[in-house]
């Protein structure tokens, strides 16, 4: 069973849901829930949790459910965060580095290319490195920044997962950085939408990938 | 104690609001002003000021981009 994590002011948590189920069972977990017992695997999705005052994020890290998800991340199980909930596994700690206001100041909404790096963890094992993957972004809180020797540190443990396709940075992010994951390579964040790109018809269904993953590990017990 | 917050960007991180404000002042004859930075003021009462430093680390700043300062409000 995947889960989708429900905060007042998400907006994509249905969209994830249907691409998840692609994959297997889903189920919605709202944000005062504390048990993930039972689930395989964890998607934040994207939205304006809790009106992204403050910081984008930055309050959304603070609910049961961010808690639980904490717990769930710390145990190994897979966590997948998109966009907004990229965000506020960053604000939380779960991940390292922080979303910026984009550098051009505007919302961008479009389809960009990425390029999977030689990552570890259960997504890192969906991905070929070097694989181009076509997937939308929408977003205006998207540069990713992480001090300069944090960002070594992360390029030499492998911890950087996507990169924006060479002179397609659209926001400005720290070496076109497009999603990174934990030391333990089990939590990924990115901003573009792979839950956007599962099916041909819309475009591409190169997202599909990173949902396998949720899947891919026994279910939790505990959490 | 009443209390103001004032959170900017960290020094050397890219202020793309403060750009933009600063390259429309001299259109408006404002000329001179660099360096411009834009940042958040959040205004308070509390009842435990001993926490307030907590406070700004765990919710109001993300130190890793943004400083704070607190600025105790004298009535």
């Amino acid at each position: 069973m995947i889960g989708v994590v429900q905060f007042p002011g998400s907006c994509d948590e249905r969209d994830a849901v249907s691409a998840a189920e692609r994959i297997g069972d889903t189920r919605l977990v709202w944000h005062e829930e504390t048990d993930l017992a039972g689930l395989n695997g964890v998607i934040v999705p994207g939205g304006f949790s809790y009106g992204d005052y403050l910081r984008a994020g930055a309050i959304a890290r603070f609910s049961p459910a961010m808690e639980a998800v904490a717990r769930f991340a710390a145990d190994g199980g897979p966590v997948l965060g998109i966009c907004n909930g990229f965000q506020v596994l960053c604000e939380a700690g779960l991940l390292p580095g922080a979303l910026l206001p984009n550098e051009g100041l505007r919302f961008i909404c479009r389809q960009v290319e990425l390029v999977a790096e030689d990552f570890g963890g259960p997504f890192g094992a969906q991905l070929t490195a070097g694989k181009t993957l076509s997937v939308p972004i929408k977003h205006m809180t998207g540069r990713y920044f992480a001090p300069e020797d944090e960002l070594d540190r992360l390029t030499a443990g492998g911890q950087i997962a996507l990169r924006y396709a060479p002179g397609q940075n659209p926001n400005g992010s720290l070496r076109d950085i497009a999603g990174v994951t934990n030391e333990a390579g089990n939590v990924l964040g990115l901003m573009p939408h792979p839950e956007h790109a599962v099916d041909p018809l819309t475009g591409s269904d190169d997202g599909l990938a990173l949902f396998r993953a949720l899947l891919a590990a026994p279910q939790s017990v505990a959490a | 104690m009443k209390a103001k917050v004032l959170i900017r960007p960290k020094e050397g991180i890219l202020d793309p609001q403060g750009k933009a404000v600063e390259r429309a002042l001299p259109a408006l004859g404002f000329e001179g002003i660099h360096e411009v930075r834009v940042g958040r003021l959040v205004e308070l009462e509390t009842d435990d000021p001993a926490k307030l430093e907590a406070l700004c680390e765990k919710l109001l700043a993300n130190t890793l981009i943004e400083d704070y300062e607190i600025v105790e409000d004298g009535e």
